[in-house]
């Protein structure tokens, strides 16, 4: 995927599945979301929009043309993005574009309005002449809002109906991202304005492929892959997010390394702090970005085991290195310590792969915390420990 | 995915061979080509591949799929046992 990937609303009861997801599902209130989204966006199209060029006149009235350069501005945003910043914000008004000179047979594409998906999308389809129905996503990528609900079919129909999609059109065809599936029933679509749902690919980058075939997709177009690249470029924004708790962490360090024989000493605060710190700070990098880009080297099929070996390793690595200055409870603990903290971080790279299912993380999970928890506290009677053998 | 698969023995996804109508959906919108469609039955070929993600049985015309989807995130997984809520997650980057 060059996209983002993302995951589903719960549903308790199998047999709710198909009801219990839209957003005006009354649990959905009281739901635990991770990042943002939230409030519809804003609906009028600026005309002033740096990718806005001119526009189409229609029978339904004028559309807002888009061309298909990425120019700085995209990509500084698409960077902002990826390091977590103003991510809820970053969103293009809802509703339908024209990209090059579409006509009443154009093919219809529909995407979110996250603009990192509608960027990749106008970039992609450079050269077709196509009509770009933008649903209100709430700023989230395809397959999250998908999961959410909000790229789903009440949405569609709304658009299609707002944006009087069949007075542009002379056909009733509707091209869906195929990893806005889970969101959407195709046939609940036609019954609701009479436009029946063709899924193309996973990947914007095939839509000119899949259009060319007649609308076929091969088989490589509808499998989700997730190569190195595509799990880098997701790893800064997993460190982002575990700065806060981390920073809680170090406080609690540079506390406990004042502790020894003197009850507190603010210098063994600062000296034993330091390394703790840094020991944590190897074990973020160790779960959230080397286990991430090694992850299918790694052996093992729990993220927590591919995130533990990768976060021992790198600790033994750490202790030869350092043996000449460490004691044998220190160099113990940081073992442990860093094997537990990148086990940890590891296992919340579930979230980022289009692979994990709830029910295996659910599982990893109840078998992985307790043995972090205890290998953390052993760590820290060690150290701490360690401090009263000086 | 070669090279990605998650835990084997835990995926929900159940498919009523009955009700099915061969019509090829759930093939279509699966990531993992875990359905397979074949003489006007779909049959489920690769189980353990199944994320959950419940595209399949959204787009099943005839309800034969059935899948307990939900959020194959562990920090969202977490905060819901923390909060005792229903953990969703809009996360990935």
């Amino acid at each position: 995927m060059t996209d983002d990937k993302g995951y589903r609303a719960e549903a308790t009861d199998p047999s709710s599945s198909e009801t219990a997801r839209g957003c005006c599902d009354p649990a959905a209130e009281k739901s635990v979301s991770c990042c943002g989204g939230g409030s519809p966006s804003k609906s009028a199209i600026r005309y002033d929009e740096s990718f806005v060029e001119g526009q189409v006149d229609t029978p339904a009235g004028p559309v807002p043309r888009v061309h298909s350069r990425i120019g700085s501005r995209d990509l500084l945003g698409r960077w902002r993005v990826r390091w977590g910043i103003g991510r809820d914000r970053y969103r293009v008004a809802p509703g339908l574009y024209a990209l090059g000179a579409p006509d009443g047979n154009a093919p219809v594409l529909v995407t979110a309005n996250y603009k990192l998906t509608f960027d990749v999308v106008r970039r992609d389809a450079a050269g077709l002449d196509a009509w770009i129905l933008v649903l209100d996503t709430r700023g989230i990528n395809v397959w999250c809002a998908a999961g959410e609900g909000t790229f789903g079919t009440e949405e569609v129909i709304r658009r299609v109906t707002v944006a009087r999609l069949s007075e542009i059109v002379s056909h009733r065809r509707l091209i869906l991202p195929q990893l806005g599936a889970p969101g959407v029933a195709a046939h609940e679509i036609r019954k609701g304005c009479g436009f029946s749902v063709v899924y193309g690919p996973v990947r914007a980058r095939d839509i000119r492929s899949f259009l060319a075939a007649g609308m076929k997709a091969t088989p490589a177009m509808r499998r989700v892959v997730f190569p190195t690249l595509d799990r880098l470029v997701l790893t800064p924004v997993e460190i982002t997010g575990l700065s806060r708790p981390a920073g809680w962490a170090a406080v609690v360090l540079f506390l406990l390394a004042g502790i020894g024989p003197g009850v507190f000493s603010l210098g063994a605060a600062w000296e034993r702090g330091i390394g703790a710190v840094a020991v944590l700070a190897a074990g973020i990098l160790a779960g959230a970005v080397v286990t991430p880009v090694l992850l299918p080297w790694l052996p093992g099929r729990s993220f927590s085991v591919k995130g533990g070996l990768a976060g021992g390793v790198l600790a033994a690595c750490a202790v030869m290195w350092q043996r000449g200055s460490l004691e044998a409870p220190a160099a113990l603990a940081l073992l442990l310590a860093m094997t537990a903290v990148s086990s940890f971080v590891a296992m919340n790279f579930t979230g980022a792969t289009p692979f994990t299912s709830p029910s295996g993380v659910e599982k990893e999970m109840r078998r992985a915390l307790p043995v972090q928890a205890g290998l953390t506290v052993l760590a820290g009677l060690l150290w701490v420990g360690g401090a009263f053998l000086r | 995915m070669d090279g990605f698969r998650y835990m084997d023995g835990v995926a929900t996804v159940r498919l009523d061979v009955a009700a099915c109508i061969g019509c090829g959906m759930c093939e279509e919108v699966c990531p993992h080509g875990v359905f397979a469609v074949a003489e006007g039955k779909a049959r489920i070929l690769d189980r353990d591949a199944c994320m959950e993600c419940g595209a399949c049985a959204m787009n099943c015309p005839t309800r034969a799929i059935s899948v307990n989807p939900g959020v194959g995130c562990a920090a969202a997984i977490l905060t819901g046992w923390l909060s005792g809520s229903k953990p969703t997650c809009g996360c990935g980057g």
